[in-house]
């Protein structure tokens, strides 16, 4: 044994480590392959040996051999050998060669789970380290269920290294493991607020990562967020929260009027210009999402354009593209503010950086109008022609196209402008997008009636042209555009000037050589223009021509028949015996040309790109069964290409010749008309275009082209090839000036002899000045034809979801309770593992408990299977829990957010597991329904005790969700301080809501009759008045400040001897013209309260408000006193420095104030179940006491609100004039009220078990009323 | 989410690719030449931005880069990265090479690829920042060296 080892250590010694590897191959410049190969065997036989270190070297070697593209998979048993080493070194190895080359699809994957899990559970915070860093990057959904809960327990490790890997990992684990979410989600949350940063960072980075998919599951976090985005100073944060703020204001325009401020703040004050970026994005996103209505809405749009200006301007190409791109998004909702930037996007087109080019491009698009379209696109068309490089030039093309196209063709007016900057557009060689071109040449042609003259004359001389598109033949290539020519002469060959030539053209022997799809319209197409020739021909009494035309039909289409393309030699072979009977007619003297253009006959309807789709499955029709049985295996192998324009394909889709009577051609127009009425996806006519209905026999349900010639059609001349001079779409430009020029004047005179026909002056304005928009008519009314959709169209819009997105599964909604079957999967194992954290004591008793241990791996896959199986019950019972929201009684996620700060695994195991006991059902139950809570658990238990709550309060509050889920969301809340500051805005934001719509009367389905009111949620017919907790704290000439009295106060612990915090928010308000910077915030600390200052300051030291406050703006920092006793109402003084700058000098200035905590503000507003509120009345702890108030004139849901708003209390119950209130003092005080009202008194009954504090604030609540 | 990190010289010679998602090894060499050709033609002088990596990402991917003396440091990331934050990463990751391996230059990368991805993994898990504090990466990058000299030591002395 020794021995071995001796021997191992020494051939150790001879082999090649990674550096010789790496030196080894680049002396082999010239046969690196086969030195690489040898390198390859001697790892194989380095591997096959015992000593584990020869073994990681190997790996570690083969870890570079794969970043070189070598496939290492064959070593993948190894590397977990190296990975389950003890030794770091070659454990870190091993993971990092798994990282690298394992996948889902590795099947040695599944020996690794123990091994990773022991490794997770290492005293090594290291080993536990690489553990997660290597998991993070091959997880797979079996890993991440059979892991999913080790790493959960690791989120609340003592380390903050491993804390945020866990937290980091997490992420993936959702993906994978989509069922722990919702059981992890809870403690994903409480590391939000973890002391460590870098814990935290991750923490936000998962949950944004989550939210930017589905928002919708964590817009009840957007408080938490705001806290944290106003107290971060961690940019990296900060940056994760505004991106994550972006992708929520579309949800909740609230949040958005919210954010505004803050984020202003931050544009002026950083200096950071990442996050000053992502302010900006931000701050657009809200004001997308807020439609309209907000006073200071451009005010923002003018800083964010103003601020991307200088970006833009910068030097810094970085910075000059992310303005680009983020105007692009302003672009959408408010063009104006962009388009006087006009200039500066023109500019960026000639810079040198393409990606800029690029982005530019994308900005022009939304910037064209009718005004400025030739004028953007004349420049465009200068930089296709400068452009280097196919890339940009095709991405210019299809701009181009874009800008043109976009809405319907909306900013076209001159259509042969159009079409002639297509045909130019096919000059470009190369370019890939020859089938965008022609399949918009066909979409005008058609749609367009007015164009089709002028089309046809221009396709006519592509396809005399053709030699010169055919020198590049690869698919998609420019050549598409001869089937869009082709198709376009054949189809409306009426307006062929010389029809003959084109025929001609088309049968040329040189159009065998296009590609087979384009020949198969050649050949239709020929046989369309064929029969007008005929008709012409025939029309003109010259009998002989009209044989000769037959005869070079004959003639020329034998090629075709004998194309290797089965659709050209089909119609091909066809036509060619058509044509030779039409000849054998033709010599009979038979006139032939009316019945051959019969072939031809019918009007072609454009359909809409989704039609097809949108037709509806008639009943009884499966289109997933067989019609006949399935063929063996055997399928053609020889695929035909598709033919690319098979949806535009007009032959199949065209009815010719439809027999229906009158009558049920009339039923279907009208149930036509009532479809496209009500179906928002039909793809209406542009309104702005003038609508002129004509109504034709047969055809009335196509809209149709009036055409009002103001220019005549008549083209300078077609010369599109031409070398040099004017390119034709310019003359068109020239001629469009001319059009609206003398428009204009046109305009001016009419309106002059208006004005002389009625002088009243009161008719429309005559400026001279400059054009606008709806002043451009376009050059002949044109009205596109709108494009077809199948009658009962199906109305759905889910066409662009991708169904196998992973982030779908994450779909998850995360405030609802946790089910006890959707608990992560605990695994038993080896309990003999040598040291063990607290944890996985923990998890050890759990799974002992559940499952007995398997030994054979047979029992294993059974056991999974198991799983599985549970698995899929759990998601069927999550489903209906979705229609019975009653059965919440096992709610693990209010019972692990119980715990107020999680310290050591063990209790969080305690709480993760289910309660399965029914009275502890009903406890939770009863907690879960807003009845005070005692931050610690003793108190929970006799609290619980001492209520045993009846089936009728589970029943009673579910009443009302259905009515008002954001009710249930309430009574859900925990003790957990977020939590309860959620609950506060909710509070506001229905008190603005009542404020809005007080007609929406609200009862509470009791069935007794009465009303049992929630925390001043009962809507009445009056509005109630505006409250504001902020109250003026001091004010100069250069600030105000304004203090929320105690906006919220929770308590750290729930024990009297570490006393508890206060937080008081402060609003400081800027109302000089200059700049206020390094205020410092002080307080004279008193015997019983503190202000709490960082570590290593002194108990004198000020604090630094986070922030600088440019002219106006204000700005709100909070600031947490340590409070020993709070049965007594405090007053505090306190001083605010600050230096005022001004352009040219600067001053120090200093404001006293009075911070005055009452004893109100020692309350947390905490609901309460009216059972518990009669139980803790009976328990005889509470001393009493009373006051009455006077004169109080004002409704009792007014003071009752009142009493809520500004004391912090909730409403039990409510019976008439008189209601029960209850409220909880940070240091777990109860305080009950009974409030009754006769008249003009009130009389206040109350009971504390505190007896000072009541009185206190009992004198409080009187001062209230005596104010109003 | 970062998709793909890769460095590679001024001749498209790979010295560290780490994805975050799975391709097989001739696709990831393939990615590693069209992100080189896509990069490497660029001028120093334009933006350290780029769209349009196809066989990478799609519409929603940016691939993001800077280039040192010889090297380019490519980051393959989503729209939910900061495109500045990323530009800074790289500077931190960069910096951070050169604390650990005094006066970093190509060939520390070429002999010790695998101390680079130890490095790499302080600051990016998974595809996500993990830290971003020059300071707290040297400190744990440190301690774990550390950890492995004293293993070698001891195999040695066995």
């Amino acid at each position: 044994m020794a021995l071995k080892i001796v021997k191992g250590s020494i051939d150790r010694m001879f082999d090649k480590n990674l550096q010789d590897l790496v030196r080894g191959i680049r002396n082999h410049k010239e046969d690196e392959a086969k030195y690489i190969s040898t390198c390859i065997d001697e790892i194989k036989q380095e591997l096959k040996q015992d000593n584990i270190a020869v073994k990681a070297n190997a790996v570690c070697k083969l870890t570079y051999l794969q970043m070189l593209g070598y496939d290492v998979s064959w070593a993948a048993f190894n590397i977990v050998e190296v990975m389950s080493s003890s030794k770091f070194t070659y454990k870190r190895i091993g993971y990092l060669a798994a990282s690298q080359c394992f996948h889902e699809s590795t099947d040695v994957i599944m020996l690794t789970t123990n091994q990773i899990r022991k490794d997770l559970s290492s005293p090594n915070q290291y080993d536990t380290g690489v553990a997660l860093t290597g998991l993070s990057c091959f997880v797979t959904p079996d890993l991440a269920r059979d892991l999913a809960n080790d790493i959960m327990t690791l989120m609340s490790h003592t380390k903050p290294y491993i804390r945020k890997k866990a937290v980091l990992i997490m992420y993936k684990v959702f993906l994978k493991y989509p069922e722990s979410l919702r059981p992890a989600f809870p403690r994903l949350k409480e590391k939000l607020e973890d002391p460590d940063p870098g814990v935290q960072s991750a923490a936000v980075n998962v949950i944004c990562e989550l939210a930017r998919r589905n928002p919708k599951n964590y817009l009840s976090l957007a408080p938490l967020f705001f806290k944290l985005m106003t107290s971060s100073t961690n940019n990296w944060v900060l940056i994760k929260i505004i991106k994550l703020f972006g992708a929520l204001t579309p949800l909740e325009p609230r949040l958005g009027k919210k954010l505004i401020e803050p984020l202003t703040n931050l544009i002026h004050s950083t200096s950071a210009m990442s996050l000053l970026y992502e302010c900006v994005n931000t701050v657009i996103a809200v004001l997308i999402s807020l439609s309209s209505g907000m006073p200071n809405h451009s005010a923002s749009i003018q800083l964010c354009v103003q601020k991307l200006r200088i970006l833009i301007e910068d030097s810094d190409q970085n910075l000059k593209y992310l303005g680009l791109l983020a105007m692009s998004k302003i672009l959408k909702t408010h063009p104006k503010s962009v388009q006087s930037h006009k200039d500066l996007i023109l500019q960026c087109l000639d810079d040198k950086d393409e990606s800029i080019r690029l982005r530019a491009l994308d900005l022009l698009y939304g910037m064209v109008s009718k005004k400025n379209l030739m004028e953007i696109v004349k420049k465009l068309m200068l930089h296709v022609d400068k452009a280097e490089g196919t890339t940009y030039r095709d991405e210019l093309l299809t701009k181009i196209i874009d800008i043109c196209s976009q809405s319907n063709y909306q900013y076209i007016t001159n259509f042969e402008w159009y079409i002639s900057i297509l045909v130019e557009l096919t000059r470009l060689e190369g370019t890939r997008h020859g089938h965008l071109i022609a399949s918009q040449m066909l979409d005008v042609a058609i749609r367009v009636r007015a164009i089709r003259v002028f089309a046809v004359a221009q396709m006519a001389t592509l396809l005399d042209n053709a030699h010169l598109l055919t020198g590049n033949m690869q698919r998609m290539g420019i050549c598409e555009v001869l089937y869009a020519a082709a198709w376009i002469c054949g189809e409306f060959s009426e307006h062929l000037e010389n029809p003959m030539q084109t025929l001609e053209a088309m049968l040329r022997p040189k159009v065998a050589t296009l590609p087979g799809h384009i020949q198969a319209v050649y050949v239709q197409n020929a046989a369309k223009l064929f029969a007008t020739v005929l008709k012409n021909q025939e029309g003109n009494t010259d009998s002989t021509a009209a044989q000769e035309t037959s005869q070079l039909m004959i003639d020329r289409l034998p090629l075709f028949v004998q194309s290797a393309n089965l659709e050209v030699q089909e119609r091909a072979s066809c036509i060619l015996q058509l044509v030779k009977y039409i000849q054998k007619l033709q010599q009979k003297d038979v006139e032939v040309a009316e019945e051959v253009c019969a072939l031809f006959a019918g009007e072609l309807n454009p359909v809409a790109p989704k039609a097809q789709k949108k037709v509806p499955v008639p009943e009884g029709l499966d289109l997933d069964a067989w019609i006949n049985e399935p063929p063996s295996e055997s399928e053609s192998e020889d695929e035909q290409p598709k033919a690319i324009f098979a949806k535009e394909e007009p032959k199949h889709s065209r009815p010719r010749h439809t027999e229906v009577d009158e009558k049920e051609l009339a039923r279907r127009r009208e149930a036509r008309k009532q479809e496209q009425a009500n179906n928002p996806f039909y793809i209406k006519a542009s309104p702005s275009s003038q609508k002129a209905y004509q109504e034709a026999p047969g055809v009335e349900h196509i809209p149709v082209v009036q055409i009002d010639l103001s220019v005549p059609l008549k083209v300078p001349d077609i010369a599109v090839f031409r070398p040099a001079g004017l390119p034709m779409s310019d003359q068109y430009v020239k001629l469009e000036e001319e059009r609206r020029q003398k428009e204009r004047a046109d305009k001016k005179k009419k309106e002059k002899k208006k004005r002389k026909e009625k002088r009243s002056g009161r008719g429309r304005k005559h400026d001279s000045g400059p054009e606008s928009e709806e002043d451009i008519t376009p050059a002949h009314m044109v009205d596109i034809v709108t494009e077809e959709m199948p009658e009962n169209a199906l109305p759905s819009d889910d066409d662009d979801k991708d169904p196998n997105d992973p982030h779908k599964a994450l779909d998850i909604d995360l405030d609802k309770p946790l089910a006890d079957s959707e608990k992560l999967p605990v695994r038993a194992h080896r309990a003999a593992e040598a040291p063990k954290s607290p944890a996985e004591d923990g998890e050890a008793e759990n799974a002992a408990s559940q499952e007995p241990k398997k030994k054979s791996s047979k029992e294993k896959r059974e056991k999974k299977k198991d799983k599985d199986r549970d698995r899929k019950k759990s998601k069927e019972e999550k489903k209906k829990k979705k229609h019975k929201h009653e059965e919440k009684g096992e709610d693990l996620l209010g019972g692990q957010a119980d715990e107020p700060v999680v310290q050591s695994e063990e209790t969080n195991e305690v709480a993760a597991l289910p309660t399965s006991t029914s009275a502890e059902v009903s406890d939770l139950d009863f907690w879960l329904s807003n009845a005070p809570v005692p931050s610690n658990t003793q108190e929970a238990a006799t609290v619980a005790e001492a209520a045993p709550v009846p089936e009728a309060a589970s029943g009673t509050a579910p009443d009302s969700e259905p009515e008002e889920p954001k009710d249930t969301e309430m009574e859900e809340t925990k003790s957990s301080k977020h939590k309860k500051k959620k609950q506060k805005k909710e509070k506001e934001e229905k008190e603005k809501k009542k404020k809005k719509k007080h007609h929406h009367h609200h009862h509470h389905s009791d069935g007794g009759g009465e009303e049992s009111v929630q925390n001043g949620t009962v809507e009445e017919e009056e509005p109630l008045p505006p409250m504001s907790n902020y109250c003026l704290l001091a004010e100069n000439s250069y600030i105000k400040m304004m203090m929320e009295d105690a906006d919220e106060v929770y308590d750290i612990q729930g024990n009297l001897q570490d006393g508890s915090q206060v937080v008081v928010s402060v609003i400081f308000e800027n109302k000089c013209d200059s700049f206020l910077k390094s205020m410092e915030f002080n307080v004279l600390d008193s015997l019983n309260s503190k202000l709490q200052r960082p570590e290593g300051s002194g108990p004198h030291d000020g604090l630094t408000v986070p922030f600088q406050l440019p002219p106006g703006v204000s700005n709100e920092a909070r600031f947490v006193f340590t409070v020993q006793s709070i049965v007594m109402p405090q007053k505090l003084k306190g001083t605010l420095t600050f230096i005022v700058k001004n352009e040219d000098s600067s001053t120090h200035e200093k404001l006293d104030f009075k911070l005055h905590f009452t004893c109100t503000s020692y309350l947390i507003t905490t609901p309460c179940y009216s059972d518990a509120f009669a139980k803790l009345l009976e328990s005889g702890d509470l001393k009493c006491s009373s006051v009455r108030l006077e004169g109080v004139i004002m409704p009792f849901h007014h003071l009752l609100a009142r009493i809520c708003f500004h004391h912090h209390f909730s409403v039990v119950e409510r019976i008439d004039s008189c209601a029960s209130m209850y409220s909880r003092s940070i240091q777990g005080h109860h305080v009950c009220l009974l409030v009754k009202t006769s008249g003009q008194t009130v009389s206040i009954d109350a009971k504390c078990d505190e007896p000072t504090l009541l009185g206190n604030v009992l004198d409080e609540i009187k001062q209230t009323f005596s104010q109003c | 989410m970062i998709k793909a990190i890769l460095i590679f010289n001024n001749h498209g010679k790979p010295r560290l690719i780490r994805f975050y998602q799975y391709f097989a090894e001739d696709m990831q060499q393939q990615i590693i030449r069209e992100t080189f050709h896509l990069v490497s033609k660029r001028d120093d002088n334009v933006c350290n931005f780029l769209e349009g990596g196809s066989l990478i990402g799609g519409s929603d991917y940016k691939l993001i880069y800077r280039h040192y003396a010889t090297l380019y440091f490519v980051f393959c990331v989503d729209s939910s990265e900061s495109e500045l934050g990323i530009l800074d990463l790289i500077q931190v990751f960069v910096e951070t090479l050169d604390k650990c391996f005094e006066n970093v230059c190509e060939l520390d990368l070429i002999f010790h690829m695998d101390k680079v991805h130890y490095i790499l993994q302080e600051v990016v898990m998974g595809g996500m920042v993990l830290e971003t504090n020059m300071n707290e990466i040297v400190a744990q990058v440190e301690v774990q060296n550390r950890m492995e000299k004293s293993e070698v030591s001891l195999f040695l002395d066995r």
